[in-house]
């Protein structure tokens, strides 16, 4: 990952960079006067180049919460801070930035650029580094994930695996401090979005980033996490954290351990009591 | 088609580069025009054609049915648009045939190009900034469904200083093309998904790089159909112009051949407008598919 982290003068993994606190926030959405509670009072903090991933039932309000640090959205109460400045609290959002680049549930590479100017597109517009060096920084980057030749196709010419580890190339190449990662790998059969998982790891562990991975997939969660989160139903809260102690670099072969398989029992234990609950309260956003 | 062209088109670049491309291209050609010849669909549309021609002969030169009997029937166009000695002096042999389609053609041009350099930014910035559609959008919606006939008296005043008939034509060519462009573009822009801007503010985007990395090329699919609805609502209103002010032009030629009771010339002009209004449409989606290479 030279493009990326050569630019950060060397700085693999600096003390402070890309530490996530998340304080008592509150997210109360507004829509035709009737309030919806959608995040009550959720505090997490998230370490330097932790892989963090966040369980929940669809459409609990953990998109929500990556909104917010992304500055997308504002937030009621509590606050957001990132490596100790506020981003996010009642009243301020800082806009979104190249510190902190979500790669979306349904992909977003332009479909008007082709895989190589979508990559170099951040170095760009950010106007460090002249367009032409930009793009070959990008080529070096796909060169180096093994995408050397999809750089000259346009995304829709690609799989959805493809496209989404273009994607993700193009938000590594800024260096960001954190990645924000919303259900990426959602639409995919099980096979494909096998190879993108470890396609993701293969990447985390070259640069090693704090990653903000929301899912619903626990096996997934397992997979990538060194912590996992499990949320409750709308409103969002912490009901259970997990830490995954598997060696890194992961392979596949982790998910048939014997203590993939205890954690997975552990986990879905948890969970099989949130959903038991929600389901009894006649909650349809479980489905 | 657009999965052939990808197909037949990147293989051969990328494996053989000593090859010349010209070459690669002038294959790619005759491959899709012997291909397109293999299917049905060309000469069905032959037989559809041979057909009307059929039912207009009948129906005018051969029973002379009352209803039709005033119109020229094929036959009779068709030896005037090809006789050296026209009787009604137009054909394809006489100069003033081209005049026409020239002035024509110019006017057309000129209107197009006006409503598109005008019609495009506005539509883009309205679909960008809210607060310049809530301003326009109105206004917009108000003029727009006001027939350009209507605006005949205005054309005239505004333009009356120049003391010339081309100003107010092109104008009125013009505000219909303009139209069109504009209020498609604004729906292109908004056709624009919204992780698109997200994604693009994520990078590290400065407003204009969302305005020329995002919005327009974002909304180019909408602004070509516009483009082509554009052109084809300004020759309709070129057409209409012409004939009530006018020198020279299709529109006139009609007009001026129908007073005069040249009946066959009517028809020679109408296919003309017809054909080369097919051709500026055509063109209009050659430069778009060559701008939109993604457009699977």
């Amino acid at each position: 990952m030279s493009a990326a982290s050569n630019s950060s003068n060397g700085e693999h993994v600096a003390p402070s960079a890309g530490a996530i606190e998340i304080r008592n926030v509150t997210k109360i959405y507004d829509p035709d006067g009737v309030n919806v509670l959608a995040v009550d009072n959720c505090s997490l903090e998230i370490a330097p180049t932790e892989f963090c991933v966040i369980v929940g039932p669809s459409g609990c309000g953990k998109t929500t919460l990556l909104n917010a640090i992304a500055g997308f959205h504002e937030i009621t109460r509590g606050e957001i801070a990132l490596d100790r400045q506020t981003i996010c609290r009642a009243g301020y959002t800082a806009p979104p930035g190249a510190d902190r680049i979500v790669v979306f549930q349904n992909g977003a590479l332009f479909p008007w650029s082709t895989v190589l100017n979508n990559v170099a597109y951040g170095p760009i517009v950010q106007g460090k580094v002249p367009a032409r060096e930009a793009r070959a920084r990008a080529q070096g980057l796909l060169d180096e994930l093994g995408l050397s030749d999809i750089g000259d196709r346009y995304p829709g010419e690609l799989s959805s695996g493809m496209r989404r580890r273009a994607e993700i190339a193009r938000a590594l190449i800024n260096d960001p401090k954190v990645l924000l990662l919303d259900e990426p790998f959602r639409a995919m059969d099980a096979l494909t979005k096998g190879v993108a998982q470890e396609f993701l790891l293969q990447a985390y562990d070259r640069v090693r980033k704090t990653v903000f991975f929301i899912t619903h997939d626990l096996e997934e969660a397992l997979f990538l996490a060194d912590r996992v989160v499990v949320m409750t139903t709308r409103p969002a809260r912490i009901k259970y954290v997990l830490n995954v102690d598997f060696e890194r670099p992961r392979t596949f072969r982790v998910r048939s351990s014997r203590r993939y398989l205890e954690l997975k029992r552990e986990v879905f234990a948890a969970v099989r009591d949130e959903a038991t609950k929600a389901f009894e309260a006649g909650e349809r956003e479980l489905a | 088609m657009a999965a052939v062209t990808k197909e037949a088109s990147r293989p051969g670049n990328r494996a053989e580069v000593e090859n010349d491309p010209r070459r690669d291209r002038i294959a790619w050609w005759l491959f899709r025009v012997r291909h397109s010849l293999s299917q049905p669909a060309p000469y069905i549309g032959l037989l559809g054609l041979l057909s009307f021609l059929l039912l207009w002969y009948v129906l005018t030169e051969l029973l002379n049915v009352p209803r039709f009997n005033k119109l020229p029937g094929p036959v009779a166009v068709w030896e005037e648009f090809t006789s050296r000695r026209p009787t009604f002096g137009t054909s394809i042999y006489t100069p003033d045939y081209y005049k026409h389609i020239l002035w024509s053609v110019w006017r057309v041009t000129q209107a197009f190009f006006w409503a598109t350099v005008l019609g495009v930014p506005l539509g883009l910035f309205m679909g960008w900034r809210k607060t310049f559609r809530d301003y326009t959008f109105p206004i917009l919606e108000i003029l727009r469904p006001i027939p350009v006939l209507a605006w005949v008296p205005v054309a005239i005043l505004i333009f009356a200083d120049i003391a010339s008939r081309e100003a107010p034509i092109v104008f009125l060519a013009f505000l219909a093309a303009f139209f069109a462009t504009a209020l498609n573009t604004l729906l292109g822009v908004q056709s624009i998904d919204e992780s698109y801007f997200r994604a693009a503010q994520c990078l590290g985007s400065k407003p204009r790089h969302i305005f020329l990395r995002v919005v327009l090329p974002g909304a180019l699919p909408f602004i070509f159909t516009g483009l082509q609805i554009g052109v084809g609502v300004a020759w309709f209103s070129l057409v209409a112009a012409e004939m009530v002010s006018g020198e020279y032009g299709l529109g006139f030629l009609i007009w001026d051949s129908y007073v005069l009771s040249q009946f066959p010339v009517i028809v020679i002009a109408m296919v003309t407008l017809g054909v080369i209004g097919y051709v500026f449409s055509a063109l209009i989606r050659m430069v778009g598919r060559m701008m939109m290479r993604w457009v699977v």
